[in-house]
């Protein structure tokens, strides 16, 4: 019990180096830990998998550098996934700071599948005004976007020919990290157009989102590294996050060693302190 | 396994950067420093013209331009995206927001601010009512016994759950007797609730740190 008590006076740059160690180790081997989908990234795979082939399908990425890590690899699968079913795929950014980002993830999915500018996809770039944006969507997409990142005018692409505003898409795919983003969709665009939505989001906004999936507001829902690992799995990948997840889980299973050993140290300081 | 450093300048800029911010784990350091001023001033420089860019002149020069040139036909057209001179409205109310810095207009302000809050409460009203109020209690209303065992037993946890924390949050009486032991049990419910939370979070921050070993092993010194 001395030794559990001496833990409450540990240095935590020890516990910054385990932690490290912990992520590092499985990077450089890998320990190809099993790996199981999810009903929910299953329902999102699902919900992009009934896309009819050759459709216009909306995909809204908001997020910027900082959540990189946990929502590129699901956007690349994403594209993937619809460029396979030779869907025509138009993409609009919301979150400042994410176009450019968003810009170089597109063009290498398209260039890898073989995919062509203003046929098979448009990045329609970034616009202020967040759910304003939506709403305006709702009545016109050409006219809430007239150019594309690159300034294009939208009206001379052939993916445009005949995307009005919602209704032109059977399906809504936002992957988010903070604000505008999937909850924003949720009450401004899905409640008001009836547009199904499917989500990928960052873990931290994960829990906020399972309501939305419960009530089926959401049709799947991949939440952070670990949602993102599921869906390369359903697509048979092994990218980024797969890669990533032997050290996630190795070092979830080390900070919940601390919390118990935390818990138990501070018992038995009270304990002692209360004798 | 073997290594092939980068040949990019900016990836071995964004590496040095990396090492730098990590080193703050060790202790408060001059590099830290460093890198920490100059996100903060690079990442306040890139908004500023990012907004410039992005607001400024997407939508409003750019528009007020055209419809003063006469090339997308007369500045006062109605129809929704046209280019138009009816934006000088919103520039104004615009410019008004910095009357702030003169105390005797300061008041002048406050139109652009009643209608940026105005705007937002109708938008803001309106989504929260229909995509989270309505739809959430629609949600929640659902069958106890739905013909499995499995699923039914989810839906009593679910439902006795809701009763539970909802009556964690009825203040109108001192939390004793039954309502006590059921505010009590929605207590718990919300403390999983914050466990689950606090899981996710764990994931993010770890995800974040896989994300930047990933640049470092992959990217910049190219391990293969």
């Amino acid at each position: 019990m001395r030794q559990l008590e001496g833990l409450a006076r540990l240095d935590r740059r020890w516990i910054f180096t385990v932690t490290g160690l912990l992520v590092l180790i499985p990077l450089l081997w890998p320990l190809n830990l099993p790996l199981t989908p999810s009903p929910p990234v299953r329902a999102y795979y699902d919900a992009v998998a009934a896309v009819p082939d050759g459709s216009h399908v909306l995909v809204s990425c908001d997020f910027d550098p900082a959540a990189r890590p946990e929502l590129e690899p699901m956007t690349r699968t994403t594209l993937r996934q619809l460029f396979a079913k030779r869907c025509k795929v138009v993409v609009v950014v919301l979150y400042p700071g994410g176009a450019r980002l968003v810009d170089q993830i597109v063009r290498e999915v398209a260039t890898e599948r073989g995919a062509l500018y203003g046929t098979d996809l448009v990045n329609l770039g970034f616009k202020a005004g967040n759910e304003a944006v939506m709403v305006l969507m709702g009545q016109s997409i050409p006219n809430t976007f007239p150019r594309d990142q690159n300034g294009l005018d939208v009206g001379t692409l052939p993916i445009m020919r005949g995307v009005r505003n919602y209704s032109s898409f059977p399906l809504l795919v936002s992957i988010s990290t903070g604000y505008p983003g999937t909850k924003e969709y949720v009450q401004q665009v899905q409640g008001r157009f009836h547009i199904p939505i499917a989500a990928g989001v960052t873990a931290v906004a994960a829990p906020t989102m399972y309501p939305y999936l419960q009530s089926g507001q959401l049709l799947g829902l991949l939440g952070g590294m670990a949602g993102a690992a599921e869906y390369e799995r359903l697509m048979h990948e092994s990218g980024p996050a797969s890669r990533g997840m032997d050290a996630q889980s190795l070092a979830h299973v080390f900070v919940a060693l601390c919390i118990v050993l935390g818990n138990v140290a501070q018992w038995g300081w009270k304990r002692r302190e209360g004798a | 396994m073997s290594l092939h450093p980068s040949h990019d300048l900016g990836v071995w800029v964004a590496a040095a950067l990396t090492l730098c911010i990590f080193s703050f784990l060790y202790k408060d350091n001059p590099f830290y420093k460093f890198a920490e001023h100059l996100f903060v001033g690079v990442s306040a420089g890139y908004y500023l013209v990012l907004s410039f860019w992005t607001v400024l002149v997407a939508n409003l020069w750019d528009p007020l331009l055209a419809a003063f040139s006469g090339s997308h036909g007369s500045p006062v057209a109605v129809r929704l995206g046209d280019y138009r001179a009816f934006l000088l409205l919103p520039a104004l109310l615009g410019v008004l927001l910095f009357s702030r810095f003169v105390p005797r207009v300061s008041w002048l302000a406050r139109w652009s601010l009643a209608l940026i809050i105005g705007a937002y409460a109708g938008l803001k009203t309106t989504g929260f009512a229909q995509g989270d109020f309505v739809a959430q209690v629609q949600g929640s209303i659902q069958p106890l016994w739905t013909g499995q065992w499995g699923t039914s037993l989810n839906a009593c946890i679910f439902t006795a759950g809701l009763l539970a924390t909802l009556l964690f949050f009825y203040f109108s009486r001192e939390h004793k007797g039954a309502l006590g032991g059921a505010s009590k049990a929605g207590m718990y419910f919300l403390m999983v609730s914050f466990g689950a939370g606090y899981g996710y979070t764990v994931m993010s921050r770890i995800s974040l740190l896989i994300g930047r070993l990933q640049f470092l092993l992959y990217d910049w010194l190219g391990l293969r």
